[in-house]
């Protein structure tokens, strides 16, 4: 179980129709990669978080496959458009069976 | 020391083991390029992979991928001990087919990122990236 795991998510409050936004993400997580060693030889366990999806209004945004190439702390920027207001739900799959989410509502003016 | 003919046995089969190493990481990025386009080919261009020229830090080493009409970007870092590095599946409501994340390099090698185009075609974009510290192991 990775400790203090906490979402950052950056998403605007507001958008008109059909606007394609830059919403950028950021999960505090250590990432061990699995090949790194301890002060005694012994590998150090890999415990990354494995996928990353983020859904608006139950369609599909992005979904990512992750690797133990990715950096400690996983940070992904990417670009959604925003037919209508509602929320953005997020989803980190850990490796450990833990499920992080969160959501962001985004109203259409 | 005179070398008995059991020394020099084990002397080459521990070149012959150091040897193998490099030849294993490649097939490791060719299989994985395979599990991806399941054999076809791959064209250059339509995909832009922007990486630094030099990462002071393997352990964070900001890139960004944008193929425009992709469903798929699969990027790997060709000199790590693994190297896949994630793939990017754009859903219906992706704003454009980019994404940026950071990655963990070994030390100095090429990123390799391939999309998969809404035709099942396949184009890819390397960038060598010169590291200063390595980002795996420790």
């Amino acid at each position: 179980m990775a400790e203090n795991v906490t979402p950052r998510i950056r998403v605007p409050r507001e958008a008109s129709a059909g606007e394609t936004i830059t919403i950028k993400t950021l999960i505090s997580h250590p990432m061990e990669s699995g090949q790194r060693k301890d002060g005694d030889g012994n590998v150090i366990p890999r415990s990354i978080i494995n996928r990353f999806t983020c859904d608006f209004n139950g369609q599909n945004v992005i979904d990512v496959t992750m690797e133990p190439a990715i950096s400690t702390n996983p940070f992904l920027e990417f670009q959604a458009i925003v037919p209508e207001s509602g929320a953005f739900e997020f989803t980190w799959y850990d490796d450990d069976g833990d499920i992080y989410t969160d959501t962001k509502e985004i109203a259409v003016s | 020391m005179s070398f008995t003919r059991r020394d020099t046995l084990r002397l080459a089969m521990g070149t012959a083991f150091a040897a193998a190493i490099p030849f294993k990481v490649f097939a490791d990025v060719d299989s994985d390029v395979a599990a991806f386009t399941e054999g076809a080919e791959i064209g250059e261009g339509g995909i832009t992979l922007i990486a630094p020229e030099i990462a002071e830090n393997g352990n964070t080493v900001p890139i960004e991928v944008d193929a425009p009409g992709a469903v798929a970007i699969l990027v790997l870092a060709t000199g790590n001990p693994t190297p896949a590095v994630g793939t990017f599946n754009f859903g219906p409501l992706a704003g454009a087919q980019m994404a940026s994340t950071r990655i963990r390099l070994a030390g100095t090698q090429d990123v390799l990122a391939i999309a998969k185009m809404a035709d099942g075609t396949f184009v890819q974009a390397r960038q060598e990236v010169k590291v200063t510290i390595g980002g795996c192991g420790g």
